[in-house]
């Protein structure tokens, strides 16, 4: 047996395989949360970009290098109008953060919008025409060991290393990403040197659910190409607690990202290798892992130094000058 | 040098609001609710007037809808009770999911357990006293994480819920537990077993009109829950910590203690729901039937529209009781799943919208910007 299908190696391709849509919603929540808005409607907006990605696969016919943007845009169009609700309430109505993103969930999530729309447009019962199918990068996939690891991904996974060195970039090296920080750890600060708070605001929470959308389309593109309703399984709560994981840092992030990405396929893996584990105790795995980690994280004296943006969840009242 | 005037609006805290707006935006509100709602479904090439006709028939109307109206309210009620007592202390508990799970699997647990032979009045009694314990206990754990390590409860407890969904599946699909039935039909479908009859909830006619054990048992908890918040020490602990937890701490009141109290309260709840849920309706537990109920969630909607209001609401759940009845009842190409949820979160979208009318004016400004 070639040392390309070892175990270890296939449970760290599917690391990263799972993982993907993680990284694009967490990147995506981690940009909202950084100009100080939470948003809790994650799981919605993903299953609103699942939803409108698996319309357009299923029913465009054409090249995939067609189609395939184009289910992705509408997926981002979908989530981003999505997040443009919650922006609205809690920037310009400053509604309370968290129930507007609970509500946001409930309105788009698997017993709402997102099933309806399925169901209107009669997805179960025709899978996608076009998927996101696996790419050797650079001919580089008969390379040991990291080869099948690195190199035999979807475009997708390809977009999101792009996109965490982008926003690590934009974050710390631009003045951008400076007056984004600013805005989220104090805005009063940000507003009287000049920066809009509320257009940083309302940008950062719509690009963050434009993110959310393309993590749903990882689900219907590629992971379950035939629709099911909630197809995301939460994933988009355990985006939520990767961006505290990673401490508001993309590259954090993304390790903690396919960390659960290898959780939740261990069941796959391992039973394809016929090992005998329960599949309740694997399946249960990556929730219970969530909770572990998030209490060592909120414990940690590191928590302290490299904690959440002081004025995340705090809507921002201007005084009048 | 060129001078621009912008027209802007911006929200100025009222100082008292006029009394008309209490109760004509909410009402303000649900009807925008519909108004959008209407859109979404010309847009998917329904008829509104017809779907909310039938809502408003097969949910309220129509002979016997009302009573099936109150089956779908009962879960509501506790999931809503659940919600609304932790978030007033700021406890965001959106485990209620998981906690009704862990609530019908200790009541249908204790209910098998006592067998046919248990008078009917104990069997009851200890159902609701084991599916209370069991919300209970799920909720313990995000409020003790919370109240030590200071951990997000609304991660952990979500998470919980998907633990729970997992734990009742094993149970009845993935082993062979005692829930599980495991003769007759259900060797070859795995179903769980039903409980006694001694066991079954009873219902109450009042003429065409059943109401179920389980809605009075919620609408009486709904009363207590209100004396306990407005009249009670511990009522108000709970207001302090919620509304501002270092007050509470210099007026010697223990945070951690009552989040944790809180946590469990609004826990056995849900898990009471579950317990009703079991023990008035569907008799058996049945994990997949629990799951695309998604009564927990459903229960912050109605938590957040009575304002978390102990009493408003009983009123809230029998409002969205009907729509889900009607869901049921309904569902099919013309009224597609998922619509009840999306008039839900739309309804919930326009009142949080419409309070920020009670809480504040809006008031139009001209700002004049100089650029040079």
């Amino acid at each position: 047996m070639s040392v390309n299908s070892n175990l270890f190696v296939i449970i760290f391709a599917s690391a990263i395989f799972y993982g993907t849509p993680l990284v694009f919603a967490a990147v995506g929540e981690l940009l909202a949360e950084r100009s100080g808005v939470i948003n809790l409607g994650v799981e919605g907006m993903m299953l609103l970009g699942a939803v409108s990605a698996a319309m357009v696969a299923a029913n465009v016919d054409g090249p995939a290098a067609l189609v395939l943007p184009l289910a992705l845009l509408a997926a981002m169009v979908a989530a981003g109008l999505g997040a443009s609700i919650h922006a609205f309430l809690v920037i310009t109505l400053r509604v309370n953060q968290i129930i507007s993103g609970l509500a946001l969930t409930i309105f788009a999530g698997a017993a709402g919008l997102s099933s309806y729309l399925a169901n209107v447009w009669g997805l179960g019962k025709h899978p996608a025409l076009n998927q996101f199918g696996r790419m050797d990068l650079f001919g580089l996939k008969k390379f040991p060991v990291l080869g099948p690891i690195l190199f035999d991904q979807t475009l997708l996974t390809y977009l999101s290393w792009v996109l965490v060195v982008a926003v690590m970039v934009y974050l710390f090296r631009t003045r951008m990403g400076l007056h984004l920080r600013a805005v989220g750890e104090s805005p009063q600060t940000a507003d009287s040197v000049g920066i809009s708070v509320t257009r940083y605001r309302y940008g950062h929470v719509i690009v963050g659910g434009m993110l959310a959308g393309v993590a749903g389309a990882c689900f219907s593109l590629t992971i379950v190409p035939t629709w099911a309703n909630g197809l995301t399984a939460g994933e988009g709560w355990i985006a939520l607690a990767l961006v505290i994981f990673g401490f508001w840092r993309p590259d954090l992030t993304l390790v903690g990202a396919y960390l659960f990405g290898a959780l939740s396929s261990l069941s796959y893996t391992l039973q394809a290798r016929g090992i005998d584990v329960p599949t309740a105790l694997l399946d249960a795995l990556p929730y219970v892992a969530t909770i572990v980690v998030l209490v060592i994280v909120s414990n940690s004296r590191i928590s302290r130094r490299l904690g959440s943006p002081a004025a995340l969840g705090r809507p921002y009242e201007r005084e009048e000058r | 040098m060129s001078i621009a005037t912008r027209v802007g609006l911006r929200l100025e805290p009222r100082v008292d609001t006029p009394r008309w707006m209490n109760w004509a935006v909410p009402v303000g509100s649900f009807l925008s609710a519909l108004l959008v709602g209407s859109l979404v479904l010309l847009i998917t090439s329904q008829n509104p007037i017809s779907v909310y006709q039938r809502i408003l028939e097969r949910g309220f109307l129509d002979t016997g809808s009302l009573s099936g109206t109150f089956i779908s309210a009962t879960p509501l009620l506790f999931t809503g009770l659940c919600a609304a007592v932790a978030f007033r202390v700021g406890f965001f508990n959106i485990g209620g999911e998981g906690q009704f799970y862990v609530g019908a699997i200790f009541a249908s647990g204790i209910a098998l357990a006592l067998g046919a032979d248990a008078q009917s009045w104990i069997a009851v009694g200890a159902m609701v006293l084991a599916g209370a314990l069991g919300g209970a206990i799920w909720a313990f754990i995000p409020g003790i994480l919370k109240a030590c390590f200071r951990t997000n409860e609304i991660i952990t407890s979500l998470m919980l819920n998907y633990v729970a969904g997992i734990g009742a599946t094993y149970l009845i699909f993935e082993s062979d537990s005692f829930w599980r039935e495991l003769g007759g039909t259900g060797a070859v479908f795995p179903k769980g077993k039903i409980i006694p009859l001694s066991a079954q909830w009873p219902s109450f006619e009042l003429g065409t009109l059943v109401v179920p054990f389980g809605l009075l048992l919620g609408a009486i908890v709904a009363v207590w829950l209100h004396t306990l918040q407005r009249r009670t020490r511990f009522g108000y602990e709970m207001r302090v910590v919620g509304g501002a937890p270092s007050t509470a701490r210099y007026a010697g009141m223990r945070p951690a203690r009552v989040i944790v109290s809180v946590a469990m309260l609004s826990g056995a709840l849900a898990g009471l729901g579950g317990a009703a849920d079991v023990g008035n309706f569907r008799h058996v537990l049945d994990p997949k039937g629990l799951q695309q109920s998604g009564f927990g969630y459903a229960g912050i909607v109605v938590a957040a529209l009575a304002r978390l209001n102990p009493i408003a609401v009983v009123f809230v759940a029998i409002i969205l009781g009907g729509i889900t009845n009607a869901g049921y009842a309904l569902q099919g190409p013309d009224f597609p799943a998922g619509l009840v949820g999306t008039l839900e979160g739309l309804i919930l979208f326009c009142t949080l919208g419409g309070e920020v009318l009670v809480r504040y004016r809006i008031v139009s400004t001209r700002r004049q910007a100089v650029t040079v």
